[in-house]
């Protein structure tokens, strides 16, 4: 199958985790993140209760689980887009909770959807060009002094056709972005969330509802990322896309982290494989609500 | 009946005083609707503060018209920022259920017994235009136009300023939605949440939004104190909201030019439907009709144009097809 030759490229070259223990909570040569005690309840349901997680820089880490486990609420609470219960985490030394989901974006840390938001009535180029930051044109009496924002926009516009290059979307830069396919609109979300110029980039279920075809060009995409130096953090279902791509795996269920580490060893980790396949049935129902 | 003469009356109407202010309302609504997405049912709220504000400063406490002026735009600066605090934050649609009954709530106070030593409650305010009319470079007593097009001083004066004012808005709201913070709003339009996750604070741009759109409102509020001379709170209903959505999405939402050909068009339809019907009536031709039915057969009529508007050209006189066929999610 293709995405084991993504396998034997990513996986094999170099360890990128240097010399971190595989199980929940191991600490990190160099984290990016860390969060601890992160909690979110939904009335008397606990939805996340993780203790201790750091992410290694510079590395793609996956966090996985059966429906329910808690991927997309985590993720929701990190971004700022949910409020905690408790916790604290940090992003590059700096705490980071509590503050808001624009703030948390500001900081460097960008998030794609699990449902894809293309701003469908606008072009494609603005799209991207909203993805610029410290705009003077986006302050109310800025927008008003053309000759000041408008070097910086051509300098925006020039760094919003790099990426549309990359991705392939530059013929339809003028299009509506709604005219896009599921697939391209998942390209120019995350191409929209570079234009950020984050430090690491959260990706909600990026595979969902993607052709197969377009897979491989998002493996490559994402592995690209990281050889450029990102983080990238994200959420999946499809067990060969992860094993493929992911230097680090993290593995939810019910909540709380019940295994870390490498493909190699997540897949042979008894507990996932429970979570997974024994478990699967009971905790798919009665944990619903906590993952979207 | 002389069609010409209800045609030549409707074309009046279309470039009159009330299709300025109307327009000047729409204008703001546009900013709010439009390019913003928010949902305010109660524009007519706005107008209202800004007609007391000149009202209650010329009529009770005797100031020059122009303090008036400042005094509406500062309650609906308040007002604005009432709203928008507690509900943009949540979901668009309790913005919608705010204004609507903000509005109303408005309008009980102001004509409220208790309220009478300032508002004089339901008798509401008189004698409001005289210091504007002061400043009239027309000539009072004047006729100006043509034929069916004739205005006097005073109205050609108010018809100068209101769609200066119209003009100076428009040319205010095209500058900043071709700006990046035009393009924030837009975004904020279509989704927030990804314009929130790409760092902007969605809720500051829908605030600012909202204010510079009520603070057109009060504007169009004032001229309509300054063009009537003489304000009442029961002129003030949620009718006028609803006049202004009208307008807008028959000329066209989203678009800088939709409010200002929508009130045209709107005043053109409302005043030959009305000509054309009393003008069967006199005929004889309406014999199941009393005199005070016109109105409601009058609003059935525009109301039925609209539906067929709606069906037939969803995004408006010159809005974008296209724009408007795409699913928005």
């Amino acid at each position: 199958m293709s995405s084991d030759e993504v396998d034997t490229s990513a996986a094999v070259e170099v360890d990128r985790m240097a010399d971190a223990v595989a199980e929940p909570g191991s600490p990190k040569s160099d984290p990016i993140l860390v969060a601890d005690g992160v909690k979110r309840s939904f009335g008397g349901l606990t939805a996340v209760d993780v203790n201790h997680l750091e992410v290694q820089r510079g590395t793609i880490t996956a966090l996985i689980g059966p429906n329910g486990a808690g991927k997309s609420t985590f993720f929701n609470l990190l971004t700022g887009f949910d409020r905690v219960d408790q916790g604290r985490w940090t992003f590059e030394g700096r705490p980071i909770n509590g503050r808001r989901g624009h703030q948390v974006a500001r900081a460097g840390m960008v998030r794609t959807f699990q449902l894809t938001k293309a701003l469908t009535r606008m072009t494609v180029l603005d799209n991207m060009l909203l993805g610029a930051q410290g705009q003077l044109g986006e302050r109310m009496v800025g927008a008003f002094l053309r000759p000041m924002w408008r070097s910086q926009e051509q300098a925006n516009t020039e760094r919003a056709m790099e990426l549309l290059e990359r991705f392939k979307l530059v013929d339809k830069r003028q299009d509506m972005a709604g005219s896009l396919s599921g697939g391209q609109r998942k390209l120019l979300e995350m191409a929209r969330a570079l234009m950020t110029d984050p430090g690491m980039i959260m990706l909600d279920e990026p595979m969902a509802g993607v052709n197969p075809a377009l897979v491989q060009s998002l493996l490559q995409h994402i592995t690209s990322l990281r050889d450029e130096g990102k983080t990238v953090l994200f959420v999946e279902h499809d067990m060969d896309v992860i094993m493929g791509i992911s230097d680090w795996i993290v593995v939810l269920a019910q909540g709380g982290v019940i295994a870390e580490g490498r493909p190699s060893d997540i897949r042979s980790d008894q507990q996932v494989i429970d979570a997974y396949l024994g478990a699967q049935e009971v905790e798919g129902e009665s944990g619903e609500s906590g993952d979207e | 009946m002389d069609i010409l003469m209800i045609l030549a009356e409707a074309a009046r109407s279309a470039v009159g005083p009330v299709a300025a202010i109307y327009a000047l309302a729409a204008v703001g609504l546009n900013l709010h609707f439009g390019y913003t997405g928010l949902l305010n049912f109660g524009q007519v709220g706005f107008m209202l503060v800004g007609a007391y504000g000149v009202g209650i400063s010329v009529a009770v406490f005797d100031l020059p018209v122009l303090v008036g002026f400042l005094v509406g735009l500062g309650c609906a600066l308040v007002l604005a920022l009432l709203l928008g605090i507690p509900t943009l934050r949540l979901r668009a649609d309790y913005l919608a259920i705010t204004t609507i009954a903000a509005a109303e709530v408005l309008r009980l106070v102001y004509r409220a017994g208790f309220a009478e030593p300032v508002t004089n409650g339901v008798y509401g305010l008189q004698n409001l235009s005289s210091g504007f009319r002061e400043v009239n470079p027309f000539d009072a007593g004047g006729r100006y136009g043509f034929g069916a097009m004739t205005f006097t001083g005073n109205q050609m004066w108010l018809m100068t300023v209101t769609w200066g004012l119209v003009a100076v808005f428009a040319l205010f709201t095209w500058m900043l939605i071709h700006s990046p913070w035009g393009r924030v709003i837009k975004g904020v339009r279509e989704d927030e949440d990804a314009v929130r996750s790409l760092g902007k604070n969605v809720f500051a741009y829908k605030m600012q939004a909202l204010v510079l759109g009520g603070l057109i409102g009060a504007l169009a509020g004032a001229m309509l104190a300054v063009h009537q001379g003489a304000i009442q709170p029961d002129q003030f209903k949620p009718q006028v909201t609803f006049f202004l959505w009208v307008i807008l999405l028959l000329g066209g939402a989203g678009r800088v030019f939709g409010p200002i050909i929508g009130s045209m068009a709107f005043w053109f339809l409302m005043n030959f439907t009305d000509g054309f019907l009393k003008g069967l009536g006199r005929e004889g031709l309406l014999p199941f009709l009393e005199g005070p039915d016109y109105g409601a057969i009058q609003l059935a009529f525009v109301g039925l144009l609209l539906v067929l508007l709606i069906v037939f050209r969803p995004q408006g006189l010159i809005g974008d097809r296209k724009e408007m066929l795409i699913n928005v999610k």
